[in-house]
């Protein structure tokens, strides 16, 4: 059943009467996604393209329509207060898509949201697909092929790239999770890793990691005891000069912390196949699984 | 959003934090009246730019290019003078202020090309007993903001991490609580300070703490914290970095930016909401995505090459984005090829296309361009670019795409 997510998931969506809230939900539900319900308050009562009810609270979607995800479109100013919502709410898994929501925020609403039992993905991020069954964020769902290899990576193009490899070499995605380039993000690498490890219908994964903090670090030392699957690495952004934020907020190299070579290493010990190339993960894999 | 010292103890004194009184100044007249309102018989003349290391830079034309070297080396004790003065007289402060204002400061910080003095603090001077070091941040293992101290101050904190880190004293905060008086108390007790002493850091360091949460900061590094001859605290410097995504509830903040310390080309990219870093290599790179973007100034270099920049144009890349980018891109004297990487899911590859050519035919091409696409539309994106006449060579992946740029600019 992969990770997260599959043909069950009800989704609503948090934001859903917002340009890129409404564009990305007509995308889902053309990929077949359960969106049950959308939140705009104020706008409670009406409904999205005449299909999906739209409610002023989280609280009435739920009870209403029984979603058991969110995913989150609201812009950065409000966009902890909605997380913090769904939480109260109930939703076990929350999936922030905004871009820019400020730290001092996040960290409040993520205080919130311990012991809650709560799953939350990003923010910041493209969102998480089981191919053919749920698509929540942003990602283009034709590119992804049902199949047995989990992608786990911070960005959204990049997960694309490697999906985009796999797919070009025959091999299908369980689960595709890109959780998001912010310096506080709800999944770490080691919490996908460790989903993946455990879901029977993931035989391998990739996993991309990018510059800054040590995240990826952690994810292979946690590996290197316990992961029982092969996991193909490729860090990003091996060239970028010290001090200099590339991109996603998290992407710094600071005080000699968070350098791809340190990953890179730290990925090696623990026994995954690296590559140094981008274009090399998906052939990597084949190789892996001897399918080359 | 970087800020200059003098604008950081501006914002430290709102929040209720006592500083050495000092003032800024642009030029020799400007600091030597501060100094003379401050009174007093020693005053410190501090350049003002966004790097540290300042103490021990050295200025351009000052000394030989040997011993600029050896700053970005690390190396102690140099010849010439530093870009932090201690003076004596009102005349020192002058002599000091003429021989700073507009010169290029080099610090093993600002890399070799330095930073143009614009500006300078001129602060009184106090009697240092002992120097500290503390920092507040976000540590992102725990999602908790970190308040770090050491009694190794004026050094950098980075050799400390390496060399000793149980030297390095550490205070998770509880966002609910703030800062606890205990926490303080426990970090002054950990530093060895008795007496007074300690009051005055607890007060001193929960104002800084409240002070980063006021102005949703993302660094607030006092480096050196220091303890004066009749034992109270003193923050002598504040380096402050502000969370850009916040920055739109501080617009006082927002007037402290120094455009003048930053890149122009990175400015005006900020302009078209692309996110654009000048590096020194010689392939010009526009790419969707922070990831990919990364990844694909990595594969140059694995081809043997290296990125001019680091441009992602975003999710959302309209024509207008994509011809802002080129512009940026071909303005850089140093590229001598471009590579565009799109992988079009919700951005259609032959808008893409349309928006390449569009920015192409209003700004020229004069080096080998080479476009790879993927997804959404991929087929009519690439039909489009090869039946346009101009001199696009296409790639299939990404391995194809930086093989080609790279024998391309190698000729």
């Amino acid at each position: 059943m992969a990770i997260l997510v599959d043909s069950n998931t009800r989704v609503v969506c948090q934001g859903i009467t917002g340009s890129a809230g409404a564009f990305h939900c007509a995308q889902m539900l053309a990929y077949g996604t359960k969106l049950v319900a959308g939140v705009t308050p104020g706008k409670g009562g009406t409904s999205f393209n005449d299909s999906v009810p739209i409610y002023d609270t989280v609280a009435d979607a739920v009870k209403q329509t029984g979603a058991n995800a969110s995913v989150i479109f609201v812009p950065p100013p409000f966009a902890a207060d909605a997380i913090m919502e769904a939480a109260d709410a109930g939703v076990k898994l929350i999936v922030p898509i905004t871009e820019g929501i400020p730290v001092r925020d996040m960290v409040i609403a993520w205080r919130y949201l311990q012991g809650k039992g709560v799953r939350m993905i990003g923010p910041n991020c493209p969102g998480i697909i089981t191919p053919g069954q749920c698509k929540i964020g942003i990602m283009p769902g034709h590119i992804h092929t049902p199949g047995r290899i989990g992608v786990l990576s911070r960005s959204g193009t990049l997960t694309y790239e490697a999906v985009g490899q796999l797919s070009r070499v025959g091999l299908g995605q369980s689960t595709a999770i890109g959780i998001g380039g912010d310096p506080i993000i709800g999944t770490k690498h080691i919490d996908a890793l460790q989903l993946f490890n455990d879901d029977p219908d993931t035989d391998a994964v990739i996993m991309i990691g990018e510059i800054g903090g040590s995240a990826e670090e952690e994810a292979a030392a946690w590996a290197k005891v316990h992961m029982k699957k092969p996991v193909v690495g490729f860090i990003a952004g091996a060239t970028a000069p010290p001090g200099r934020r590339m991109g996603h907020a998290g992407a710094i190299i600071s005080g000699g912390q968070g350098t791809a070579e340190a990953k890179y290493q730290a990925m090696e010990d623990a026994g995954f196949h690296i590559v140094r190339s981008p274009a090399e993960m998906g052939r990597m894999m084949a190789q892996v699984l001897g399918r080359l | 959003m970087k800020l200059h010292e003098y604008q950081g103890k501006e914002l430290l004194r709102k929040h209720g934090v006592t500083t050495l009184a000092g003032g800024a100044a642009r030029s020799a007249d400007e600091a030597v009246a501060v100094a003379e309102s401050l009174g007093g018989s020693v005053w410190v003349v501090k350049s003002q730019i966004h790097a540290g290391g300042r103490g021990k830079g050295r200025f351009k034309g000052d000394v030989a290019d040997a011993v600029l070297a050896q700053v970005l080396e690390g190396v102690d004790d140099l010849p010439g003078k530093g870009g932090v003065r201690v003076c004596m007289s009102l005349d020192a402060v002058r002599a000091g202020a003429q021989a700073m204002l507009g010169q290029t400061l080099v610090t093993k910080q600002t890399g070799a090309e330095g930073s143009l003095v614009q500006t300078l603090f001129v602060e009184a001077g106090c009697q240092i007993a002992k120097e500290y070091y503390l920092a507040i941040l976000l540590d992102r293992a725990t999602s908790r903001v970190l308040v770090m101290a050491s009694a190794e101050g004026g050094t950098e904190i980075e050799e400390v991490a390496e060399k000793h880190p149980e030297r390095i004293l550490k205070e998770w905060v509880d966002p609910v609580v703030g800062l606890g008086a205990w926490q303080a108390r426990r970090l002054a007790f950990g530093l060895g300070m008795t007496g007074k002493t300690v009051n005055s850091f607890v007060k001193l360091v929960t104002g800084l703490y409240r002070t980063y949460d006021g102005i949703d900061a993302s660094m607030l590094e006092i480096n050196p914290l220091v303890v004066t001859a009749s034992g109270d605290t003193i923050p002598l410097d504040a380096k402050v970095t502000i969370d850009d995504n916040a920055l739109f509830r501080h617009p006082d903040i927002v007037q402290m930016r120094d455009l003048a310390e930053e890149d122009p080309a990175e400015i005006e990219a900020g302009k078209y909401d692309l996110s654009y870093v000048k590096l020194d290599g010689t392939i010009g790179c526009l790419v969707n995505g922070a990831g990919l973007a990364m990844a694909t100034m990595d594969i140059i270099k694995f081809y043997g090459q290296e990125p001019a920049n680091f441009l992602d144009v975003g999710g959302g890349a309209t024509k207008e984005k994509v011809t802002a980018a080129f512009k940026i891109i071909t303005r850089d004297p140093a590229v001598k090829g471009i590579l565009v990487n799109i992988f079009g899911g919700i951005m259609k590859c032959d808008v893409i296309a349309e928006g390449v050519l569009a920015a192409v035919r209003e700004v020229g091409l004069s080096v080998p361009l080479v476009v790879r696409l993927e997804g959404t539309n991929v087929e009519l994106g690439k039909k489009i670019l090869a039946e346009s006449g101009l001199a696009v060579i296409p790639a299939d992946t990404m391995a194809d795409a930086a093989e080609k740029i790279v024998a391309a600019v190698k000729g």
